[in-house]
C-alpha cells in the first residue's frame, strides 16, 4: 500500500514540476501567484525542487486583501527569504484607497472579489505573461474543465466554452501580445495527495492549518474567525473553540473546523473520515452555485 | 473524446445489450485504438433487460471481436453489467452465475496504469538547462527533463539527437539527492561526462537505441479546428520540448470512422475528421512512432495566426521516408 501511494506521489510530482519546468521555458516573465496558503507552499516547493541548484526563475506576487491572518504574512516573508525569491505584493487596500474598486458593505462585505482588479492590474503593471496558481481540479465544478495551461483574452477573461484542446503532456502557451496564461501544475492533484506530499517532504506549514484554540462565531453553518475585518451581527456572539483552517485565504472568507488535528497524520486521517470538501467552507463559494465560474471568467484565480 | 483518451491509461465502451454494436461502438474503438489506451474494456450494459443472457452476451463478445482486430485494439475484457441495480459493477452479481470474471470496478482497482519497465528504450527531451551562476556551484551545468520512456544510469554512455553527439550520464539527480537511475516518467536533471553544446528541445537517448531524426513524417491526424486542414497549410509545431514550423506535404486519406474506410483524394479536412498526412518540418523531429512510444511519438498543430491548437498527430512508423 505505501510503495503504491509513494509511486502515486511521485507521478503528480513529476507531472507539477514538468509544468513548472515548462512555464518557465515558453513565457518570458511568469509569476507565482502566492497566496500563504498550502497548495501555494507545495508548489513553491516543487518549484525549488524543478530548478536546484539555481534559484526559481519567476518571483512570487501575493494580493493581499488586507485581511490575513498575521501569521500567514509571517510564514510568506520567511519562505521567500529562504528561497531567496522576489516577492511582489498587490494591494486590494490600495487599489480601493485610489478608487479602482468600491469595498462592500453590510455583514457580508468580503474582498475577495475585489482581488480579481488587484490581480489583473498587477499582472499589467509587471507585463506578466503568465501565473502560476494552485487551482485544482477536485476543489470546485468550474475549476474541473479548466485546462493547464489556461489561455486569458486582454481583459484577463477567461471562456469556459472556448478552451484550447490540451492533450498528452504538450502544452501550448502560444500567444497574442496582452494575452496572459493562468497555469494550474496541481490541476490533478486532489486535497488527500497535497497532505500525504506534505507529510512524504515534510513541509513545513502555518500553524492555523493544525488545531488551535481561537475565537469564532457562526454564520449560515460556517465557522469564521472573530475578527475586526468582519462584521458581527449582534447575535453573532464569538465563542472560545478548539478549531483549525482546511483552506487559508482571506480572513472573511476562511470558515474554520472543529477539529482535534495536531499532525498532518491527524488531519491526513481527518480528511479520509470527511465527507465535505475543503471548499465547503468557503463562504465566497456559497453566495451562488455559479460563483466560482462567474469569478474565474472575470479573472478569478 | 480524443483530448481525453490522450492521457487515459483505461476506456470503458459501453454496449446496450439489447442494441449490440452501433456505429457508435465502432468510433469509439477506433479512437481507442488510435489514441493507443493500453486497457479496454467492453461493458455489455442493460443485461437486465435481456434476463442477464449468457447468449446475448456472448454473441456482443464474438461480434466485437473482429472489430477489435480490424481497428488494433490489444487487450480487451469484457464484462456483464447492469448499471441500474449495480451488477458486476462494484460487486459480483448473482444473475450471472456463467460468469466467472471480476466485477467491473475490481478490474479497474487492480489495472496497472502504467506500463513500468517495459524494456523501451530511454527518452529524454531536454526541457531546460540548470546553470546557477553561483560561486558553490561554478562549473554546474544540468539538463532537466522528464522521462518519457525507458531508464537511464549512471555511467550509461549516451547520444544527444540532433547533434549525434556522444557522452556519458555522470550524474543523476532530482534536487540535489543523487540517484542511480531514472525511469517511471520521473522529473529529473541530469549531467554529463563531457561539456557540450546541449539545448532545450534535443533529446537525450542511449548510444545503443537512438530515436529516429526526420524533416519529413507521416501522421495521423485529429482536426479540432472549424478553418479546414488544407494541403500546403503551415502550422506550428510542437513536440515533446521541441517547437518547429511545418507544412501539411500531401493528405493521403481520411478514415471514415463509422465503417473504417479509407477515402482518398481529399483536398481539405474538416473539424473531427481523422486523416493521414505527410508532415514536413522545418526543425528534425527526433521521433519514435506512436506505438512504440505515446510522448515522443505525438504532436500538436498549432495554427499560426490565432494560435489555437488545431490538430492532434500520432506519428506512423514509415519504411518509406
Amino acid at each position: 500500500m505505501s510503495t503504491v501511494q509513494h509511486n502515486h506521489l511521485k507521478e503528480l510530482e513529476a507531472e507539477s514540476i514538468y509544468i513548472l519546468r515548462e512555464v518557465a521555458a515558453q513565457f518570458e516573465r511568469p509569476v507565482l501567484l502566492f497566496s500563504g496558503g498550502k497548495d501555494s507552499i507545495v508548489i513553491a516547493h516543487m518549484a525549488w525542487k524543478a530548478f536546484y541548484p539555481a534559484a526559481i526563475p519567476f518571483p512570487f506576487l501575493h494580493i493581499d486583501t488586507g485581511h490575513n491572518f498575521d501569521e500567514t504574512i509571517a510564514y510568506r516573508d520567511a519562505l521567500v527569504e529562504r528561497l531567496g525569491v522576489r516577492l511582489l505584493v498587490g494591494s486590494v487596500q490600495k487599489s480601493i484607497d485610489k478608487g479602482d474598486v468600491v469595498e462592500e458593505h453590510g455583514y457580508n462585505a468580503s474582498r475577495n472579489k475585489l482581488q480579481t482588479v488587484t490581480l489583473l492590474e498587477a499582472l499589467e503593471k509587471h507585463k506578466f505573461d503568465a501565473a502560476i496558481g494552485g487551482a485544482r481540479r477536485d476543489e470546485e465544478k468550474a475549476r474541473a474543465k479548466e485546462r493547464i495551461f489556461s489561455h486569458r483574452d486582454e481583459f484577463g477573461q477567461w471562456d469556459p466554452k472556448n478552451q484550447r484542446p490540451e492533450l498528452w503532456n504538450i502544452y501550448n502557451g502560444c500567444k497574442q501580445p496582452g494575452e496572459h496564461f493562468r497555469v494550474f501544475p496541481i490541476s490533478n492533484w486532489t486535497e488527500m495527495d497535497v497532505w500525504q506530499y506534505i507529510l512524504q517532504e515534510q513541509i513545513e506549514l502555518p500553524s492555523l492549518y493544525y488545531t488551535h484554540e481561537c475565537e469564532v462565531f457562526e454564520r449560515d453553518g460556517i465557522w469564521l474567525a472573530a475578527h475586526p475585518c468582519i462584521k458581527r451581527r449582534p447575535e453573532e456572539v464569538p465563542v472560545r473553540k478548539r478549531m483549525r483552517c482546511r483552506t487559508i485565504g482571506d480572513i472573511t472568507c476562511t470558515g474554520l473546523v472543529d477539529s482535534r488535528a495536531y499532525t498532518v497524520e491527524d488531519i491526513i486521517n481527518e480528511i479520509a473520515s470527511s465527507r465535505v470538501t475543503e471548499r465547503g467552507n468557503r463562504s465566497d463559494d456559497k453566495r451562488s452555485k455559479a460563483a466560482m465560474e462567474d469569478r474565474k471568467k472575470e479573472g478569478y484565480f | 473524446m480524443v483530448i481525453g483518451a490522450s492521457t487515459a491509461d483505461a476506456a470503458i465502451i459501453l454496449i446496450d445489450a439489447r442494441h449490440g454494436i452501433l456505429e457508435q461502438t465502432i468510433r469509439h474503438s477506433y479512437i481507442t485504438a488510435l489514441l493507443g489506451i493500453p486497457h479496454v474494456v467492453i461493458a455489455v450494459n442493460k443485461m437486465d433487460l435481456v434476463n442477464f443472457s449468457e447468449e446475448v452476451f456472448n454473441n456482443i463478445r464474438n461480434a466485437f471481436e473482429p472489430v477489435a482486430r480490424k481497428v488494433g485494439l490489444k487487450q480487451v475484457a469484457y464484462f456483464p453489467i447492469s448499471a441500474k441495480e449495480g451488477d458486476n459493477v462494484v460487486s459480483r452479481s448473482v444473475y450471472t452465475p456463467w460468469y466467472t470474471g471480476p466485477a467491473l470496478l475490481e478490474f479497474l482497482e487492480n489495472v496497472p496504469v502504467r506500463i513500468y519497465n517495459s524494456g523501451e528504450p530511454g527518452r529524454f527531451p531536454v526541457q531546460w538547462v540548470v546553470r546557477p551562476h553561483k560561486e558553490s556551484f561554478h562549473d554546474y551545468r544540468g539538463y532537466a527533463g522528464r522521462m518519457a520512456g525507458g531508464r537511464f544510469r549512471v555511467g550509461d554512455t549516451v547520444t544527444v539527437l540532433p547533434s549525434g553527439t556522444r557522452s556519458v550520464i555522470s550524474h543523476i539527480e532530482e534536487a540535489g539527492t543523487q540517484l542511480q537511475e531514472a525511469g517511471d516518467f520521473r522529473s529529473v536533471t541530469l549531467r554529463l561526462t563531457d561539456d557540450v553544446d546541449i539545448s532545450r528541445g534535443d533529446m537525450i537517448v542511449p548510444a545503443t537505441h537512438p530515436a529516429q531524426v526526420a524533416n519529413e513524417v507521416k501522421l495521423m491526424v485529429c482536426w479540432f479546428n472549424s478553418k479546414p486542414l488544407r494541403q500546403g497549410g503551415k502550422y506550428i509545431i510542437r513536440h515533446t520540448t521541441s517547437e518547429t514550423k511545418g507544412i501539411i506535404k500531401e493528405i493521403h486519406y481520411k478514415v471514415d470512422i463509422n465503417t473504417l474506410a479509407l477515402q482518398h483524394g481529399q483536398e481539405e479536412l474538416r473539424m473531427n475528421d481523422i486523416v493521414q498526412v505527410t508532415l514536413r518540418t522545418a526543425a528534425p523531429l527526433k521521433y519514435d512512432p506512436y506505438r512504440q512510444n505515446r510522448h515522443t511519438g505525438s504532436l500538436i498543430l498549432i495554427d499560426e495566426f490565432t494560435n489555437e491548437t488545431v490538430g492532434a498527430g500520432m506519428i506512423v512508423a514509415n519504411e518509406n521516408l
